[in-house]
């Protein structure tokens, strides 16, 4: 199978205006004819199924969640970014276009990363409308801020919540189309299969997470808005319930997976505190703008910080990276927090943390400017570890926070799969091999607001309005394969626990498919989760009921899931020869330890199609760069 | 961070369904981290319970940096815990004894029926806001967003409402089981900003009817809601609420 990408033709400004001319319409009469199903309530999910059902199409809306405002959108804290120049310091949606090209490491398309600028204007006029309190001005126009990665402010916030903010108006607009009757919501329900019938995506298979009963969906296109797969590490930003299960499901009937191994590593998470911990917690990245990143100059020095004198320090950063000193940019720090504490410099009880010190800059100026710029995230700080920051260091350590990679769309945002399109974080479109900051919300609402309201009407203007019943054979199948899995999961009765077989797998994935990345552990990563997979199938324990609230069952069915593309990951990072953005390769660095890029055989998008499990063929869409000529970062 | 591990004895609600018989039960967890939050010993508790082949504690979370409004339980009395201001996936164990009994209950009111253990239905709040919580505003139609200055007194005011995660402790405080200080977040939040003025009136009567309707208790002014919010929205937005309220009955054309 070929892929089409369907960029459209002419030049790189033109091409959306264009395609949307082109796109075929429904007439309203017939728009009610047609029935869409989204899973998932984040930005991309709300978003999209307020705006289809606004359009008059009848959108029936699930989410694992009890609400729709739970979705993990809601803990992002930075901003949203987009182009409307209001500060006046030169942007345009091309250099927000060319920003996030560059930061993506040149493993984006361009036409869509083009798109994304070219919305991303609209979001905030949308967002201002429906009442998202962003900061404002005394003069009661909206405040900006600067973020990593661009050289002006065009980042639109809500105090640390923009996320939550920027959810609740999606949230709201959904809500005002359930309370319409255009929107049917179904909560606590978790997306098990989906059912293509003669190639097409006609619905989904999902439980209800009260009863236990596994209830079908039927539909003329279905959408995905599932978000992203940084809980297969087990520890990371992610909220608790993130998982791959609907995309994961969606990969094994036939839709590709996109560039699997482009994982973004954060480097300024609060460290692991004990062994039995759960999540890891973001701190905002501002921080380095004050901060020293330094770790004792003795190995194992088990003597309080305040304690190491100055010239026993090593304040690695700025050693290795003069120029940029305690801001280098995220991959980097990462990586040189991870090389000193596998070299046995880390500090704390794990070892498995560096020192953020701010007392060179209490001491230069005063305590009380710090409280202004940080006193939310130092108190944030102190509730969780019981240490304040403003009289012994913080201690950080980097965690895994967002995935780029994610099912392969076409320009349309059409997986592999007619009928099936996948938004958000949920696909793999637009940030390549490394996302900037506040882009993520940008992406999630220009899918669902602006994008998929379009090309959608394209695909079901070809199509007929008879909709597929649920008592179809497909479904029927469908519903049986869930039930026996289920019924397997139960019947193992082993002695391990789903939680310990998902720690044994986020520690191989973040040894081996984590910051850095090598040949030799990649292989024996994959030969790792394939015997770890076999061991879950064994010795897994599940207690309780299939038919009842059961916590246990779910997170087995989503481990279950993550054994099978954990291994996926570590053989994209195997034939990925090169580095790039958040993916690097030991094997491939220039001599002062940067990411070597090889953009004469690896400017292509990976896409993976399932066969069987273990079993996977690569496609290539080759990257096409027109406008922004491909160059190297450096950062010394 | 303390070396000193806590052993303590929990007394949890356990009850098998919505319309099972609930009682306190037993556990005892050993060797907790102080620096464990309350919900990680609770995993650590789960862990134990499922490696014996033990139905685990239902409850429910998710973000656990208390922005979500996932989580939610009555600890030793109090919604979220002893502490102020923050959730209970934000409670860690070094505010703990060793030696301690801790009482862990799910949020009770009439409109948050239990659906096992420690897990509540919180729909009653999606329905509110179903009702009349949002601007009426489709995708598209939006004028230039420095079309619309807010002055930033009010934009700070609104904000300050619109923090609320709706996760309900202020109704599981409240001795009327009232869900005044969740409306009246949202009502103010929408009524403070010159887009939400179109539907100021009817908003705000759909909303206080809504929440009539689904058995919330009235408002009495204990403010205890106020007390146990983990995002301390303040109890002047009742006040604005009843204001925006007698306001709009009195401009009503009925």
């Amino acid at each position: 199978m070929a892929l089409e990408s369907k960029i459209p033709a002419g030049p790189i400004q033109e091409k959306w205006t264009n395609h949307k001319f082109n796109l075929k319409l429904v007439s309203p009469a017939n728009k009610r004819k047609f029935e869409i199903i989204v899973v998932g309530t984040g930005l991309a999910g709300a978003s999209a199924s307020a705006s289809l059902a606004e359009l008059g199409y009848n959108v029936t809306v699930l989410t694992f969640h009890d609400s729709p405002r739970r979705a993990h959108s809601i803990a992002a804290q930075g901003g949203i970014n987009a182009a409307k120049n209001y500060p006046n310091d030169n942007d345009s949606i091309y250099r927000l276009f060319y920003d996030t090209l560059k930061g993506g490491d040149y493993r984006a398309r361009e036409a869509n990363v083009y798109r994304l600028a070219e919305v991303s204007n609209n979001i905030i006029d949308q967002c201002v409308a429906q009442g998202v309190p962003f900061a404002r001005e005394y003069g009661g126009l909206l405040d900006n801020r600067s973020f990593g990665g661009a050289q002006l402010s065009r980042t639109f916030y809500a105090r640390g919540q923009t996320g939550q903010q920027l959810l609740l108006g999606a949230y709201s607009a959904l809500s005002r189309q359930v309370g319409l009757g255009t929107v049917k919501l179904y909560t606590r329900r978790e997306m098990l299969g989906l059912v293509v019938i003669d190639g097409i995506a006609r619905g989904v298979v999902a439980r209800n997470l009260v009863t236990g009963e596994i209830e079908r969906f039927a539909g003329h296109a279905v959408v995905l808005a599932t978000g992203g797969y940084s809980r297969v590490y087990f520890l990371s930003t992610s909220a608790m319930n993130c998982n791959a299960t609907a995309i994961w499901r969606a990969h094994k009937k036939g839709a590709f997976f996109g560039n699997p191994c482009f994982t973004q590593i954060h480097p300024t998470s609060l460290p692991l505190h004990h062994e039995q911990q759960s999540k890891l917690t973001l701190m905002s990245e501002s921080l380095r703008n004050d901060g020293r990143v330094w770790v004792p100059k003795n190995k194992g020095d088990k003597r309080p910080p305040n304690q190491i004198p100055e010239e026993e320090r090593d304040y690695y950063l700025e050693r290795m990276y003069p120029s940029y000193g305690n801001l280098s940019p995220r991959d980097i720090a990462s990586r040189a927090a991870k090389r000193m504490c596998d070299e046995g410099y880390g500090v704390g009880e794990t070892g498995q943390a560096v020192y953020l010190d701010f007392s060179d800059a209490i001491k230069r100026l005063g305590k009380k400017v710090i409280e202004e710029r940080y006193g939310n995230l130092f108190q944030m700080y102190e509730m969780i570890t019981g240490d304040n920051p403003y009289e012994v260091p913080m201690k950080i350590y980097p965690a895994p926070h967002y995935t780029m990679g994610g099912l392969w769309v076409d320009y349309n945002l059409m997986s592999t799969i007619p009928g099936l399109y996948v938004i958000g974080e949920a696909n793999f479109s637009d940030h390549g091999a490394n996302r900037l900051g506040a882009s993520a919300l940008m992406q999630g609402l220009a899918d669902g607001y602006f994008i998929i309201p379009y090309t959608i009407g394209d695909y079901l203007a070809s199509q007929k309005f008879i909709l597929v019943k649920t008592d179809h054979e497909e479904f029927e199948k469908e519903e049986k394969a869930q039930k026996d899995l289920i019924k397997r999961l139960m019947s193992i009765n082993g002695k391990r626990t789903v939680d310990d077989i998902h720690r044994e797998l986020g520690k191989i994935l973040w040894d081996y498919v984590g910051m850095s990345r090598n040949e030799q552990g990649l292989k024996k990563a994959i030969q790792m989760i394939r015997e770890l997979r076999e061991e879950f199938w064994k010795n897994v324990k599940v207690p309780g009921n299939d038919m009842d609230l059961n916590q246990t069952l779910e997170r087995a069915g989503r481990v279950a899931d993550f054994l099978e593309l954990g291994e996926l990951m570590a053989i994209d990072a195997l034939h990925r020869n090169e580095s790039c953005g958040g993916h690097f390769r030991e094997e491939y660095q220039t001599e002062d330890g940067e990411a070597k890029r090889d953009d004469e055989n690896f400017a292509y998008v990976a896409a993976w199609e399932f066969k069987d499990v273990g079993n996977w063929v690569l496609h290539k869409e080759p990257l096409v760069f027109e406008y922004v000529k491909p160059s190297t970062r450096s950062y010394k | 961070m303390s070396s000193v591990k806590l052993n303590l004895t929990l007394k949890v609600w356990r009850q098998a369904g919505p319309n099972a018989k609930g009682e306190f039960v037993t556990y005892y967890v050993k060797n907790i981290s102080p620096d464990a939050s309350f919900l990680e010993m609770l995993d650590i508790l789960n862990e134990e319970l499922e490696a014996k082949g033990e139905e685990p504690i239902a409850y429910e979370h998710d973000c656990r940096e208390g922005i979500c409004g996932t989580c939610g339980m009555v600890i030793n009395g109090r919604p979220h815990g002893p502490l102020q201001g923050i959730t209970t996936c934000q409670l860690h164990m070094r505010h703990f004894k060793d030696g301690d009994v801790i009482f862990i209950e799910p949020f009770r009111a009439k409109a948050f029926p239990i659906i096992k253990d420690l897990i509540v239905d919180r729909s009653a709040f999606d329905t509110i806001i179903q009702a009349g919580g949002f601007i009426s505003v489709n995708t598209g139609s939006a004028p230039e967003a420095n079309s619309i200055p807010v002055k930033k007194e009010n934009a700070e005011l609104a904000m300050d409402a619109a923090a609320c995660i709706g996760c309900g402790a202020c109704v599981a405080a409240c001795p009327n089981a009232s869900a005044m200080l969740f409306v009246s977040a949202k009502v103010s939040h929408l009524a403070l900003l010159p887009q939400g003025l179109p539907e100021r009136e009817i908003r705000v009567q759909k909303m206080v009817a809504k929440m009539d309707e689904l058995g919330f208790g009235n408002c009495s002014n204990i403010g205890a809601c106020e007390a146990e919010c983990p995002k301390e929205i303040k109890i002047t937005n009742i006040a604005r609420l009843n204001r925006e309220f007698y306001r709009a009955r009195l401009l009503s054309n009925v």
